[in-house]
């Protein structure tokens, strides 16, 4: 009769080595940099006043987080390498193929449909990587990730709601919603392809990714494409011509003013 | 004698408010996490940001230093941490009350009860004016990372809602 042993000892779960640790919390905070500095762009721009906030709203919820992963990889850095990075350092004086971000975040934001889809995809897929963090070893990652959940939370119910209005909205907004499909899907196949760093099994997160955009697609009329080719790259330094031109508006100040203060 | 410096310390952070809600301070929203002090009067004072990119969060680092300061103590040192994580469970109820009397609707519900439903709103908001529950929502952003924007059916005055986080 075999009758489990009380003592026998629980495997520890793997700690990450602190280089792959590194560039995963840079890959994090890369991403919701990018995509806050795209939002960016609708600041004043917005289609009404509301939304208008609410898009600079999330933006700025986005580039807290980002500050939030860059301290903690600046602080991992010095530790490991005895340099002496900042959060500012990393986000303004790291080149194209440093940057580990998702490409989806660096897209043009194109319409409002296509910069809401972006955002209902990403923050999806984003809960998703949190609540992850969240269970995971790492106890910081872990703090950042708690107090970002709240948010996610309300952007992906704003964005879900926007892409029912549109999808199911008129003629017009339903085509509009239709091109940013087609603009963005093949980008979204990056999130579940796993980089040698990651520390989450990102691939596990595919079926109930889908899941949930098919939920409010199905709501807003619209469709998932079936398979497609997907781009990838962004998570290991290989970006979309897009970039450059992000960091280079982004940057220029720090690189031609070194050390600027607000 | 540090629980008495402590003390202090506290009783001067009561006079250090959020530059954005200016009738709270930061005691009443419940961001100071510690004040650890010692013999030789360092103090330091840790906070927790209430959003992730909460703008406030380095004018109120530097509100602390300064109103410390002012009180003879030379050598401050504001940190932050992030666990745990602040909710507006954390907020006084002295603090949700002042909240209501400046016109600004204060958190209802706990705030693991966010209503994640699609197009759903918080139920019975009050409108700080008129005290009518019979209010809509705007917007689920308003002027701050914090707020929401309702307004009320019946006086029609629109408002901010401190939304559960």
């Amino acid at each position: 009769m075999l009758i489990p042993n009380p003592q026998s000892p629980i495997p520890n779960p793997p700690i990450p080595n602190p280089q792959s640790l590194i560039k995963a919390t840079l890959s994090l905070a890369d991403s919701t940099l990018i995509l806050g500095q795209r939002n960016g762009e609708w600041c004043a721009h917005g289609p009404i006043l509301e939304q208008d906030i609410a898009i600079t709203n999330i933006t700025l919820d986005l580039i807290g987080q980002a500050r939030n992963f860059y301290q903690y990889a600046a602080t991992l850095i010095n530790q490991s390498e005895n340099k002496n990075e900042t959060e500012d350092s990393l986000a303004y004086l790291r080149t194209e193929r440093e940057f580990k971000n998702h490409l989806i975040c660096e897209l043009p934001n194109g319409d409002w449909a296509q910069t809401i889809l972006r955002q209902f995809f990403f923050s999806s897929f984003q809960l998703m990587v949190f609540e992850q963090l969240e269970k995971g070893v790492d106890e910081q990652l872990a703090a950042i990730a708690t107090k970002s959940i709240k948010e996610i939370n309300y952007h992906i119910k704003w964005s879900s709601e926007w892409v029912i209005r549109l999808g199911d909205g008129t003629a017009e907004s339903h085509n509009r919603m239709n091109n940013a499909i087609d603009a963005l899907w093949n980008y979204t196949g990056e999130f579940f392809i796993p980089a040698d760093y990651e520390m989450i099994d990102v691939a596990s997160l595919k079926v109930n990714w889908l899941e949930k955009i098919k939920t409010v697609f199905e709501e807003a009329t619209l469709s998932v494409p079936e398979n497609t080719f997907m781009q990838t790259g962004g998570k290991n330094g290989i970006h979309t011509e897009h970039l450059g031109y992000i960091l280079a508006e982004m940057q220029s100040l720090q690189r031609t003013y070194p050390g600027a203060e607000w | 004698m540090s629980d008495l410096i402590k003390e202090h310390i506290y009783k001067i952070l009561e006079q250090v408010s959020d530059p954005e809600i200016p009738v709270l301070t930061i005691l009443d929203m419940g961001i100071v996490r510690d004040v650890i002090t010692d013999n030789q009067n360092n103090i330091e004072v840790i906070i927790t940001p209430t959003y992730s990119g909460c703008p406030a969060m380095d004018a109120i680092a530097f509100d602390i230093k300064m109103k410390l300061i002012e009180n003879g103590y030379t050598d401050v040192k504001v940190t932050y941490t992030l666990q745990p994580a602040w909710t507006t469970d954390w907020m006084s109820e002295e603090g949700k009350n002042k909240l209501k009397a400046y016109g600004i609707a204060p958190p209802q519900n706990i705030s693991s009860r966010i209503n994640k439903l699609l197009f759903s709103q918080e139920e019975d908001i009050e409108c700080p004016q008129c005290h009518s529950t019979n209010t809509k929502l705007l917007s689920e952003f308003g002027s701050t990372a914090c707020k929401a924007l309702y307004q009320c059916n019946d006086c029609k005055e629109p408002f901010d809602y401190f939304k559960c986080h």
